[in-house]
């Protein structure tokens, strides 16, 4: 493999891993609040789908983004409704939103666009286009740095590169703020919070919101920067991909950097290269499309070492003497 | 001139469906006094306090604090009235700093930093004033018990609370860690603090109160001083009529050994030795009580003998070898070997606590013929059976269908007790039978023990109730970093000999129990033991068991 492949791999590693890392932060808040959220799935699929349309109707990318969040947090409320105000079960919430989402947006597409279930293909200012960062061009030559720069660093769309630097923001947010000391209590000990004088109520809806907001943005990416449109099923599981990727990373911010860019590469790897012969072997490209699955199932085995989940995770909060 | 008393409640009534949990109760406690309130559990204490924390909200009545009427409909209501409340179960989160559990919902401003470095600087001066030293930066599960209730006294006192309520506070410290709490409670009154002490612990009251409070079935029977009264005066207020605090029972008339024990050792998976070379003896119709702080291995001893836990050495039951490593070691075969067992930890591990209390009646025994009917369980039968145990063993409500977890804590032990008892086991393995456990269900209990024992069974009890071991023991055996540090019989046992072997130590104070065999481990110290240095190596050992929890 020369190096310009090589750049050109990890250029596409930085564009698949971008929908994962959006989503794995989006978890990430959800999960240190003490809510599990396995309907990270179905929210990007609904925020990739309201974007899509709305930035084909208006001809506005942002337009669409906006509805792509607003879908996306809307289902938050639901989620947040049934598993914080209700106490309900969160997994069996998350996969309702997942069904309610792979349903919807095949059924609604179809009755506005009829083309199938998919949105028709956006053009010109209904899509990011890559960014060309500052003498990206004019540094091309300089040896090694220069394409390093021109291919890998620039010419992403802008939802990379908010992704991007999400992860420091995020980590800022948790370690050193006020909310963030809260909302990681409320994921280890709502008792402690609530007998504080916080509102556990309140903190995990701001954490199901801020879910919310990041799977949207994740899905108008997919739909307006990494694609051209909606399709159906076009998250094709990157929800639970991301979900392996938090747990991998032991929600963690730059630890969720690290595992989503491995899947991110793996991704890669599978586009690029559809059958790789390894001596008398040959691996079918049905194999590779499968390695980021592969891999999720072995990190869910538990094969990554003890990953400790926060300890309230997954239980409604109620008030006890 | 007099001032306002620090709380007073008018006419407070809570009413849980139709429980009436509290009863136009009214009460006054004066600035910088500590008000014990005492009562059995479910006599309403908690929920009196939980009202007084903004955690539930009265039907009726009021709260002055301070002399003015105050409303209190929340936590948040209550921290700014200046009420702090540390809870029996800790409100702390785990995998946090202690600084950032003080500071947690106190903080100044979005960022943390300036909240954290005033904290620091704060708890020094706390920790100055009263005593109160923890070390900041350390994380809770890495700390003892003791510390972590020292950091919600802290919170408590960071958020400038000048009352401060605390819920059954030793029951789950050592006593050297109570005794270094009540030096802490005296230091913060003296400081003008008002103190309310939740417990029901005659000991405690007696020790460290200024004036008492009885609760009854949610009503407050008395409030007394608590220099004009005594503690069998309390201890008839709590329940109503005549308690026994001390256990009438005839002199044992042991028989053969049922029990033998010989050479056994525990190595748990972190690869710390727990037990080391344990040997013991029960014979039939006696009651051998294991003494010792938590965590010296009198639990890996019971789960061994349960069943729970594989271990090297020798046992034998009525002569017979049993299996400590093979096929044969599991609970079920040591049923049927005649151990009954009621665990230490019945919530977890004696009861399910969301299946019914027929259900759990017949636990570890569903497999006998008796409750078989063809293919199918005789539901019907062990309901019936379960019925006639609860009016046997007085468990309220008498409700078998009622889940586990709807009972009181001391009718949860009732029903395993039951469950264990009815079996007519040879040998019973009683793990703290009456932990958490109200005066009444506790006089109960150990009066069916004893019947047990008097029916020639023998009886392995574990404790860290010293004064339980004492009343109900016939011998006693020390523990002590898992390994016997002396045995012998419970009348010349002393309490501050006892409490020098569970220390670890020999030394003066275990010479005049006669009888007794005091082993090599025990460290032999040439005059009075030190008192620090005992209790410095009672913490040792208890930052060390919380370590390798």
């Amino acid at each position: 493999m020369d190096f310009i492949t090589a750049l050109q791999v990890l250029d596409s590693t930085v564009r698949l891993s971008t929908p994962l890392l959006l989503a794995c932060l989006a978890g990430l808040f959800s999960e240190r609040a003490g809510i599990f959220d396995i309907g990270l799935e179905g929210k990007m699929l609904m925020a990739a789908f309201f974007s899509a349309a709305v930035a084909f109707v208006t001809g506005s990318v942002w337009l669409g983004m906006l509805a792509g969040i607003a879908s996306s947090m809307l289902l938050s409320a639901l989620h947040g409704l049934a598993s914080i105000t209700f106490r309900g079960n969160q997994l069996i919430s998350g996969v309702a939103i997942n069904f309610l989402a792979a349903g919807m947006t095949v059924l609604i597409a179809q009755d506005w666009f009829s083309q199938g279930g998919r949105t028709p293909s956006l053009i010109g200012q209904a899509r990011f286009e890559p960014l060309t960062l500052p003498f990206a061009e004019a540094l091309q030559g300089v040896p090694i740095l220069g394409p390093l720069y021109y291919e890998l660093i620039s010419g992403h769309t802008l939802p990379v590169y908010f992704a991007f630097l999400c992860v420091p923001a995020t980590w800022w947010i948790l370690y050193r703020t006020r909310f963030g000391l809260r909302l990681r209590a409320v994921g280890e000990n709502p008792a402690a919070v609530d007998t504080a004088g916080i509102s556990v109520i309140g903190l995990r809806y701001a954490a199901v919101a801020i879910c919310g907001l990041l799977c949207g943005i994740a899905g108008a990416y997919l739909a307006t920067a990494l694609q051209a449109g909606f399709i159906k099923d076009m998250t094709a599981g990157r929800g639970y991909i991301a979900l392996a990727a938090l747990i991998f990373a032991k929600w963690r911010p730059w630890y969720a950097l690290m595992s989503c860019l491995l899947f991110g590469f793996l991704q890669a790897i599978a586009l690029r290269y559809q059958n790789i012969d390894i001596g008398p072997i040959t691996l079918p490209v049905q194999f590779m499309d499968a390695l980021p699955y592969i891999l999720t199932v072995v990190i869910l085995a538990g094969f990554v070492g003890r990953a400790i989940p926060p300890h309230a995770g997954g239980e409604p909060y109620v008030k006890e003497r | 001139m007099t001032t306002a008393p620090a709380i007073e409640l008018r006419g407070i009534s809570k009413a849980f469906g139709p429980v009436q949990a509290n009863k136009d109760i009214s009460i006054r406690v004066e600035r910088g006094t500590i008000h014990g309130i005492i009562g059995e559990n479910g006599a309403g204490k908690s929920t009196l306090m939980s009202i007084l924390y903004g955690f539930y909200k009265a039907d009726a009545g009021e709260i002055f604090i301070g002399g003015s009427k105050t409303e209190i409909p929340d936590s948040q209501a209550a921290i700014a009235a200046g009420i702090g409340m540390v809870f029996q179960h800790f409100k702390l989160v785990e995998n946090f700093t202690v600084l950032e559990n003080v500071v947690l919902g106190a903080e100044d401003g979005r960022l943390l930093k300036t909240s954290l470095s005033k904290a620091r600087s704060e708890l020094k001066a706390l920790a100055s004033d009263y005593g109160l030293n923890v070390d900041p930066d350390a994380v809770i599960e890495t700390i003892g018990v003791g510390q972590q209730q020292r950091v919600e006294i802290l919170k408590a006192l960071y958020r400038q609370a000048d009352i401060l309520i605390l819920d059954e506070p030793t029951g789950v410290l050592t006593p050297a860690e109570a005794d270094q709490l009540f030096r802490i409670l005296g230091r913060l009154k003296s400081e003008g603090k008002t103190i309310i002490l939740i417990t029901h612990k005659l000991r405690e009251i007696m020790e460290i109160t200024d004036t008492v409070s009885v609760m009854r079935r949610g009503e407050m029977t008395a409030t007394v001083k608590t220099a004009e009264t005594t503690p069998t005066e309390l201890a008839e207020l709590m329940v109503g009529r005549k308690v026994l605090l001390r256990v009438d029972k005839a002199p044992a008339q042991p028989g053969a050994p049922v029990l033998q024990i010989d050479g056994l050792s525990v190595t748990d998976s972190a690869g710390v030795q727990r037990l080391k070379d344990v040997s013991l003896n029960v014979r039939a119709g006696e009651i051998l009580g294991i003494a010792g702080v938590a965590g010296n291995g009198q639990s890996e001893l019971l789960e061994v003998l349960g069943g729970m836990r594989t271990a090297t050495g020798r046992i034998t039951m009525n002569g017979q070898p049993i299996d400590l490593t093979g096929k044969q070691s599991d609970g079920q075969s040591r049923r049927a070997r005649g151990i009954g067992h009621v665990p230490e930890d019945r919530q977890r591990e004696g009861l399910i606590m969301a299946y019914s209390a027929w259900e759990n009646s017949v636990f570890g025994y569903h497999r006998d013929p008796r409750w078989q009917k063809g293919a199918l369980m005789d539901n019907a039968g062990i309901e019936s059976a379960a019925q006639e145990q609860m009016d046997r063993f007085d468990v309220r409500p008498p409700n078998p269908r009622l889940a586990a977890r709807n009972f009181s804590g001391g009718n949860q032990q009732k029903i395993v007790v039951a469950r264990e008892i009815d079996r007519n086991p040879d040998l019973l393995l009683i793990g703290q039978p009456t932990r958490g456990v109200d005066i009444g269900a506790i006089e109960f209990i150990h009066k069916q023990i004893i019947a047990l024992r008097d029916e020639g069974k023998a009886i392995l009890l574990v404790s860290v109730e010293l004064d339980e071991i004492l009343s109900l023991s016939d011998r006693v055996a020390v523990m002590f970093d898992g390994q016997i540090m002396g045995e012998g019989p419970a009348e010349t046992a002393t309490q501050v000999g006892l409490g020098c072997l569970m220390a670890g130590l020999g030394g003066d104070d275990t010479r005049d129990m006669t009888g007794w065999r005091i082993t090599d481990a025990a460290t032999i110290e040439e005059g009075t033991p030190d008192v620090a240095r005992i209790e410095a190596q009672l913490a040792d050992r208890h930052a060390d068991a919380s370590k390798e929890v």
